[in-house]
């Protein structure tokens, strides 16, 4: 069997650029010099490998995973689930997707987060999982609360959760956010904004999602996610050949 | 009119932030959950070749070093294999070749334990020089930054490495060549990386 070829070009153009001025820590933490441009090899085709042995099935469970025996956190019981796509619309199985979030008040358990709103004793704030042989994962947690942090003196971070998402290669490493059907801070927000096309910013706010909810218990929301798509082997897979 | 490309968009990048360690080194937050941390031994016991270490800070367009950086490096055994179902060859048990590392908070200082790679065969027929790659994440960088590693002891393979020569500004080339040196019967390579400014380090699109 010929082995697939090389990743699509990443638009750089749908992703945020690296300076970003109104995200103000953007301005000293970009690189001036345009990136090198590569030809993909076996070392940017590959990347790590994860199985059922590295995580545990509760660690996708938010609201439990850190709470005393019979207790949970607290705050609004939310679902949130999706696939992990490529380009071409063909799913991603088993690969790690990880998340974390503030708490329901919008506070981090991170020794540096000194915001005043209290730590929820049973929330820890992050979960992993790995998709199944469709793509899909699902974590349960808390809907995070809004914060503020230290850019221009008045903003707030609309609610979110982190994802980081692994793929089947190191070029479809993948850090984002995700947001919530609804929030009116989304369209404030400086780091939502350093993306500069607004389909692009909607591609990150996750929908509402009633099919999913389980009636008298946890609201649901979707958030499907798309890693770049590869090129099937034609005429021209010039990765190793001449 | 023409027919549509039915291809999705990529995800867009967003940054970590700065709590990027609660989710993906949870302890260095302050806070034991997971029963296995991932990316914290790359090699494994069972790993032939060179056992070295690889360490630096990186460095924002201030002078400062930053001190909420996440790395994740990724890169082959010491026969140049990846561990991946489309490399050809074995790599020893234990061997992931991955590993995920945070700066100090305090220090900015970054450091990992593993085996020097060896050469991996490139595009047509050309070898690349042993080299790790890094992928890096924090406040305010939006999207990951690719950079590699390469080693200041493979002169020889450097000079011929094909993405070192597609660097077309040859005094850029070295801020991806990491030094060697011994410590206290170690053998330890440091690589800086720059972020902005006077000798910024080379950053890839892969």
């Amino acid at each position: 069997m010929t082995k697939p070829g090389e990743f699509y070009q990443r638009d750089r153009n749908w992703h945020p650029p690296a300076v970003t001025p109104t995200y103000k820590t953007s301005v000293a933490r970009s690189p001036q010099y345009s990136m090198i441009s590569l030809e993909q090899s076996a070392s940017e085709i590959t990347g790590p490998k994860f199985g059922h042995s590295d995580i545990d099935p509760m660690d996708r469970d938010m609201i439990h995973n850190y709470a005393a025996s019979g207790e949970s956190a607290i705050g609004e019981r939310i679902i949130v689930h999706g696939r992990v796509l490529d380009e071409n619309g063909r799913p991603v199985p088993n690969t790690l997707v990880e998340a974390w979030q503030a708490n329901a008040g919008g506070r981090y358990r991170h020794k540096k987060d000194t915001y005043l709103a209290p730590i929820d004793p049973n929330f820890g704030g992050c979960g992993r999982t790995l998709t199944d042989e469709n793509g899909y994962y699902f974590f349960r947690t808390v809907k995070p609360g809004a914060y503020p942090w230290r850019n221009w003196v008045n903003d707030w971070r609309p609610a979110h959760i982190h994802l980081s998402i692994f793929g089947t290669s190191f070029s479809q490493r993948l850090i984002t956010q995700c947001y919530f059907e609804g929030d009116p801070l989304i369209a404030k927000c400086p780091i939502v904004n350093t993306i500069p096309d607004q389909a692009a910013r909607g591609q990150l706010i996750a929908a509402l999602d009633m099919n999913a909810t389980i009636p008298l218990d946890t609201i649901a929301y979707k958030f499907d996610i798309v890693l770049r798509g590869r090129r099937s082997t034609l005429f021209e897979n010039r990765m190793e050949g001449n | 009119m023409v027919q549509k490309l039915e291809y999705l968009k990529e995800t867009p990048s967003q940054t970590a932030g700065p709590y990027v360690h609660i989710g993906l080194a949870p302890g260095a937050a302050g806070f034991d959950i997971y029963k296995n941390e991932l990316g914290r031994d790359i090699a494994g016991p069972n790993a032939k070749g060179e056992r070295i270490r690889v360490e630096g800070v990186v460095i924002d367009g201030t002078g400062s070093p930053i001190k909420d950086v996440m790395l994740e490096t990724w890169q082959a055994n010491s026969d140049g294999v990846y561990a991946h179902p489309e490399h050809d060859g074995e790599v020893e048990a234990g061997f992931s070749g991955w590993g995920r590392v945070i700066t100090d908070f305090d220090t900015g200082e970054w450091g990992f334990d593993t085996v020097k790679p060896g050469a991996v065969m490139g595009r047509n027929g050309q070898r690349m020089a042993p080299h790790i790659t890094l992928w890096i994440v924090a406040r305010g960088i939006n999207v990951g930054l690719n950079t590699r590693a390469y080693f200041d002891d493979e002169a020889e393979a450097n000079a011929a490495d094909p993405v070192l020569n597609v660097i077309e500004w040859e005094r850029r080339r070295a801020t991806l060549i990491a030094k060697r040196s011994e410590r206290d019967g170690q053998i330890v390579y440091r690589f800086d990386i720059k972020l902005q400014g006077e000798d910024e380090t080379v950053f890839f699109d892969i």
